[in-house]
């Protein structure tokens, strides 16, 4: 067989049926779930009278809800407690394995997964949640879903899809210093748009992505969603093998080579066709930064950022209002903008390589007087890994809160919010209006190195200009 | 038992109209987080859209879902992208309990349309131009009734009909009553079963 992608080799291998409507019924290799989006499936199985029909291959974290300072229970809101007791419920029912935090386990969905071994490559794995794209960075065919397709999941093990089309995206060339995965997905989705991944699955491949880490290629896959693709991949390489040997899911010695020729053989194949390819230069890249209320509103930090009559027709009119929501205008640069808050954390990044480069920006500084600076790591094991390198001191020592694990401050539906018209620098996912808690608020997406240097500054500031980067 | 779920076809939604402008309309701003700390989507569709119809206090802004003209709306007409942003189901459920049975716009986010499908609501596509003409239509005709046909791929109003695009599968499950997939994928329980084994990494139902 030749002329075949990844996204071929392991939609056929999980194929179980052409349904009526046309559409594939897909197995679920791993379902991730949490305490958000599946109370009502398992609501609605009750009330159907059925069970969780694999519960082996389905695996349970809270990450949303959860305080980030402590992991007391009660939790002192009472709608976080329910929702964390309803889940605690029904998971013990169907039998289902719980990344509790008594665990020492827990932590963003999208970092426990892979931490533990339970992502890998050559599988299907869906979640009640959008950045379910991360797990692609594996090469595994992972995208999210809704509460009743949870419900399907659940109850049948499977999941009705259609299948979509492939765009290669290549990104060539090397990343200058201070540029990062970050950078390279919010120029993709600056390029391509919003929507420009709407029926399509993203193949990420190219120099940069070949030499790329594994958290890098997360913080790429995370985001493919913001591009409108639902799910996102890279091809499994040595680099892919390496960190996830010895992972607590992942089988050992022989079992391990002969699970890596099943990796090697679902890639996409050197002459595999696509439905389209774009290519990116790397060298001409800076730090991107978000002016705007979508992610695909970005720009260079020393770029303009650009007028609403200079875009496209459709893209003026949410142009303005972005622009008046976050008051910025046409021709100034994003450097310099005030900021209130810095967070660095979320599904995007909150792993221990992201808070390592933080961390080098931010030794032996101070976080500037006016801002309210805090990391939530991805997960409890990223805390600890952490603490043991003393990242946490140099945090805490510059004047940023160090703080538990969850998704904290990248939605807001914890205690971890933005106030007022506060603008934060976050190395988060989505800038949309009212994402951080409050509606008036304001997010300037940034890499996390990037985001410590605005917590110091109390503005955003080109990395690029701070002695350390040049030294990473 | 699941055998026992009526799933009804969608072939037709009548009703009158409300539209909602602007592109890249996400689901956060369909319904905000803060409202999704519930273990039931009952009670929803006050909070649709929330933050653009309420201020600080609870006051009403202006908004087309605050004017009592549109309170019976069925048919929401909305521009490109929308529902872009979390897979949250919350805002579809949010939109359908507060009235919402079809939507009409110039493109929807993946997820979002694939939720709205898993509860029978159809989502039609149309040209930039059409969308905003009915949009105005609808605007200035709050009790002008829209009749969306699923089968056929049809909207009339005003005594006129246009053309609008559904996707093939949404389509059929819809006007089949195949939209609701528990059941249907249930029944292949062997062919999963066979699938399941067939898989390096899975062995007797378990992760090996």
């Amino acid at each position: 067989m030749s002329e075949r992608t990844l996204y071929d080799n392991v939609w056929d291998r999980h194929k179980v049926t052409t349904l009526p409507t046309g559409q594939d019924q897909l197995f679920v290799g791993l379902h991730l779930i949490h305490e958000v989006t599946s109370p009502q499936a398992f609501g609605m199985l009750e009330e159907r009278d059925l069970e969780v029909a694999y519960p082996d291959l389905t695996h349970a974290t809270v990450d949303h809800i959860v305080p980030t300072s402590s992991t007391e229970r009660p939790y002192g809101d009472d709608a976080a407690e329910e929702m964390m007791s309803a889940l605690e419920g029904n998971v013990r029912e169907a039998g289902i394995d719980f990344s509790h935090p008594e665990t020492g386990e827990q932590g963003i969905v999208h970092v426990i997964g892979p931490e533990q071994g339970l992502t890998q490559p050559g599988m299907t794995i869906v979640c009640g949640d959008s950045h379910t794209s991360t797990h692609g960075a594996f090469g595994a065919l992972a995208f999210g879903i809704g509460t009743s397709q949870i419900r399907d999941v659940l109850a049948t093990g499977t999941i009705a899809m259609e299948k979509q089309k492939v765009r290669r995206i290549e990104i060539n060339g090397e990343l200058g210093e201070g540029v990062e995965a970050k950078d390279v997905i919010l120029e993709i989705i600056r390029r391509l748009g919003t929507e420009g991944g709407v029926g399509y699955v993203y193949e990420y491949a190219g120099d940069v992505v070949e030499n790329m880490d594994m958290e890098g290629r997360m913080s790429i896959c995370n985001m493919s969603i913001e591009g409108g693709a639902r799910a996102g991949y890279v091809n499994p390489d040595e680099t892919t093998y390496e960190w996830l040997e010895g992972r607590d899911a992942v089988p050992e010695g022989e079992d391990f080579e002969e699970r890596k020729a099943y990796w090697e053989s679902i890639r996409s194949d050197d002459d595999a066709e696509y439905d389209d390819v774009v290519t990116i230069d790397a060298d001409e890249l800076e730090p991107v930064v978000t002016w705007g209320t979508t992610p695909g509103q970005g720009v260079g930090v020393t770029e303009p950022i650009p007028a609403p009559e200079e875009l496209p027709a459709e893209k003026q009119d949410t142009a303005r209002r972005a622009q008046e929501h976050m008051r910025v205008e046409p021709g100034e640069t994003m450097e310099g903008y005030s900021i209130d808050v810095a967070f660095v954390g979320s599904c995007t990044n909150a792993r221990l390589p992201d808070l390592r480069r933080a961390a080098r920006i931010v030794e032996g500084r101070e976080v500037d007087p006016d801002v309210r600076a805090m990391v939530v790591p991805g997960s409890q094991r990223v805390k600890a890994a952490a603490e043991k390198e003393g990242l946490d001191e140099i945090f805490t020592e510059a004047g940023f809160d160090w703080r538990g694990a969850g998704c904290s401050m990248c939605l807001g539906m914890n205690e971890d919010q933005l106030e007022g018209d506060e603008a934060s620098a976050s190395s988060s996912n989505r800038n949309f209006v009212g994402r951080q808690g409050s509606k008036d608020g304001r997010t300037v997406l940034m890499n996390p190195r990037m985001v410590a240097a605005a917590a110091i500054h109390g503005e955003v500031t080109d990395v690029r200009d701070i002695e350390e980067v040049a030294r990473q | 038992m699941s055998e026992n779920v009526e799933i009804p076809s969608v072939e037709e939604v009548s009703g009158t109209g409300v539209a909602i402008r602007g592109n890249d309309i996400d689901t956060d701003q369909i319904i905000p987080a803060r409202f999704m700390k519930v273990v039931t989507f009952d009670g929803l569709g006050q909070f649709a859209f929330f933050d653009q119809r309420f201020g600080e206090d609870d006051e009403q802004k202006d908004h087309p879902m605050n004017e009592p003209k549109h309170a019976d709306a069925s048919v929401m007409v909305v521009n490109a992208n929308f529902g872009c942003g979390s897979s949250r189901e919350h805002a579809p459920q949010a939109l359908m309990r507060w009235g919402i049975d079809a939507l009409i716009g110039e493109s929807f986010a993946e997820i979002f349309a694939g939720n709205c499908l898993a509860l029978g609501i159809p989502t039609l596509e149309a040209d930039a131009e059409t969308v905003e003409e009915l949009q105005t239509w609808v605007e200035a005709n709050p009790d002008g009734e829209l009749e969306v046909d699923v089968t056929d791929e049809t909207v009339t109003y005003d005594g006129r009909e246009i053309d609008v695009e559904v996707d093939d599968a949404q389509r059929k499950a819809l006007v089949e009553g195949v939209w609701d997939t528990t059941a249907l994928m249930k029944s292949n329980e062997r062919a999963i079963e066979e699938t399941a084994e067939s898989l390096p990494y899975v062995e007797d139902g378990k992760r090996v």
